[in-house]
Order: C-alpha cells, then sequence, then structure tokens
C-alpha cells in the first residue's frame, strides 16, 4: 500500500476525526483529533491492511504560541509490510491529557511515561503513570516545556544529603 | 628504598642503606599504590579505559587496579558527566571508601559541567565531593590523566601522616 492509499484509507474511515496527512520526504504523518487518536490507532494495530505491530516512538512537542499548545507524536512501524506512519494530536494546555495507547502496544508505556515526566501530558488509563527520568518528588515542574528555565529552578544546585553526612 | 642490609652494594661499592622519614616512607607507599574506582559516568569513561590498556599502560604508575568496590580503592576518578539524580550516588559512594582517599575530575564535565549547563546536570563534582586534582580536556587523552595521577602523587608526598594537616596549603609551594 503506497503512502496515499494509506492516507486515504484512514481518511475513509475517520471521516470526524481525520485533521489531514502530510507527505515529506517518503514519510506520511496524519494528524487526527485527540477523541479519536485511539480509535485511530486501533485501527492501524488491528485491520490486517495496516498491521502497524510495532510502536517505534512516542514524543512530545511544544508549541508555546499556538492556541492547542502541545502536540502529541506517536510514531508506528509494520514488521511484515515495511511502512511507518506518524500520528499527532493537538493538547491544549488546560486540559492536558490524551488517551494511552499502552493497552495496543506495551511499549508505549515507558515513552508515554517519558513524554509526561518531561512535557507533563498525562495519558488515560496508563497502567503506571509515574516520571521516569526525573525523581518521583521532583517539584519544579515539567523541564522540556518551553517556559521552564534553561538552568532549572535551583534542583541542580541543592544537595540535601550532604546535611546527613559528615563534611 | 634499599633497606635490608647495612653494607656495600655487591656490584658498585655504594653504601646500601637510605635515610629517610617515617612519614616520606608512608607516603611513598601510598603514592606507590593508588587503587582507583571505577566510575564512569560518559565518554571519559572510554579515555580511563584506554589509559589502563596496555598502550597506555597506568599500572607503572602504580595505579592500574581498577576495583569496582569504594570500600577496595582509594582514589575515585569521576570520568564524565555529573547528573544531579546521581549526585548523592557519588557522594555514598565517596563516603564508603576507606581514608586516606583522593578524588580526580576527570574531565571539563566532572570539572565544571561543560557546555551543559541544563536543569540536570551538576556544575561541577566539587559541589559535593572534596576534589584533590582537576583533569582539563573533553575528554582529556590518557596522557592527561597520567599528568593528573603524578601530580596527584607529588601533592600525596607533601601530606602529613602523623601530624595534623597544615589548614591550606602555601601559596607558591610547588606542588
Amino acid at each position: 500500500m503506497s503512502l496515499q492509499q494509506l492516507a486515504s484509507r484512514l481518511q475513509e474511515n475517520f471521516a470526524t476525526g481525520f485533521v489531514k496527512a502530510v507527505e515529506w520526504r517518503g514519510d506520511l504523518a496524519v494528524i487526527v483529533t485527540r477523541d479519536r487518536l485511539h480509535d485511530v490507532a486501533q485501527f492501524l494495530h488491528d485491520d490486517p491492511g495496516m498491521d502497524f505491530d510495532y510502536i517505534v516512538h512516542v514524543s512530545s512537542v511544544d508549541w508555546p504560541d499556538d492556541e492547542e499548545r502541545f502536540e502529541v507524536v506517536y510514531e508506528f512501524y509494520s514488521i511484515k509490510k515495511r511502512q511507518r506512519i506518524r500520528l499527532k494530536t493537538r493538547v491544549p494546555e488546560s486540559d492536558c491529557i490524551v488517551d494511552s495507547l499502552t493497552d495496543l502496544w506495551k511499549g508505549a508505556n515507558f515513552m508515554e511515561r517519558e513524554v509526561y515526566d518531561m512535557m507533563g501530558i498525562r495519558f488515560r488509563h496508563h497502567p503506571d503513570l509515574r516520571r521516569i527520568l526525573m525523581p518521583d518528588d521532583y517539584t519544579e515542574g515539567y523541564p522540556l516545556r518551553k517556559d521552564f528555565p534553561l538552568r532549572g529552578k535551583g534542583w541542580r544546585d541543592t544537595f540535601e544529603f550532604l546535611d546527613e553526612t559528615a563534611r | 628504598m634499599g633497606l635490608i642490609k647495612i653494607g656495600r652494594h655487591d656490584k658498585d661499592g655504594t653504601p646500601d642503606i637510605v635515610t629517610t622519614t617515617v612519614e616520606k616512607a608512608v607516603n611513598w607507599a601510598r603514592k606507590g599504590s593508588l587503587w582507583p574506582m571505577t566510575f564512569g559516568l560518559a565518554c571519559c569513561a572510554i579515555e580511563m579505559i584506554a589509559a589502563v590498556s596496555s598502550r597506555y599502560d597506568m599500572d607503572r604508575y602504580g595505579a592500574g587496579v581498577f576495583r569496582a568496590s569504594p570500600r577496595q580503592s582509594d582514589l575515585m576518578i569521576v570520568a564524565g558527566t555529573v547528573c544531579r539524580r546521581m549526585a548523592p550516588v557519588i557522594r555514598k559512594i565517596y563516603d564508603q571508601m576507606p581514608e586516606p582517599k583522593y578524588v580526580i575530575a576527570m574531565g571539563s564535565c566532572a570539572t565544571s559541567g561543560n557546555i551543559y549547563d541544563s536543569y540536570s546536570v551538576v556544575q561541577g563534582v566539587d559541589r559535593f565531593v572534596p576534589v584533590d586534582i582537576y583533569v582539563p580536556g573533553c575528554p582529556p587523552t590518557p596522557e592527561a590523566l597520567f599528568d593528573g595521577i603524578l601530580k596527584l602523587q607529588e601533592r600525596i608526598m607533601l601530606k602529613r601522616v602523623f601530624l595534623k594537616q597544615p589548614d591550606q596549603v602555601k601559596p607558591g609551594l610547588k606542588i
């Protein structure tokens, strides 16, 4: 199936959720609305013509000037059919949550945790949504957001463990 | 340190005795058997590994027996970028090392954080452990690390063993 066919099949099946498809340098990116993200992903995963059985990556982008500020980017790969697709959806800052895809791809677990840790986007029905890179008691916020100061808010220079050790 | 017998050397007839102080003898023994601990955190570790390999042979300075346990080592070579989340671990490991102990900050990252002026990177390992020698470079070559070890050995020779340490090293003292 060519990328155009792939995109048009998605458009046929999801008339309401489909926003647009962009093909650039041999990669297909499909933008969907947030409420249909899980349905589109399920279709990509289960449909025998699609058969995207491998989740490559979950990442996120911060567009601070946009109304829907955050963008969650999923990348899938079909090992049998050797084709890729990128799925994007937008999330507003006020309601920063998307449906988790861990029920379809187990591998999404840690990658969604990383997006939560770095960007603060929560994932509905995620089995274990904790911080993964930063400590559990980290209070300064979400470091990859554009309004987060580059040098942090003092955590890197506070060494509270030194009080417990004799210097 | 030929304290074997009092007399003349068999071959050239030089006196077979060396006079020294106990302090110097102890320091000499300490500097010649540094047991470093493997503490590679980033790419500097690769140069540290190369320094132990046969081409560079760190063993000839008596500092080649790398240990995986802090309890068996007296030199911590912090080689690489120190993240804030790693900091308590480094401090704990430093505290577990037996005295006397020495720290070499290897590379720009362990010395000052290098270009990683970010929320998670500690701007120099000396913020939470005392550092004896800073080795510059990104990464330092094995020769640079050896220079640091030789400087550390010279510094060990200046240490007081049975007396209180001087409060600070006098400026102008050759180290």
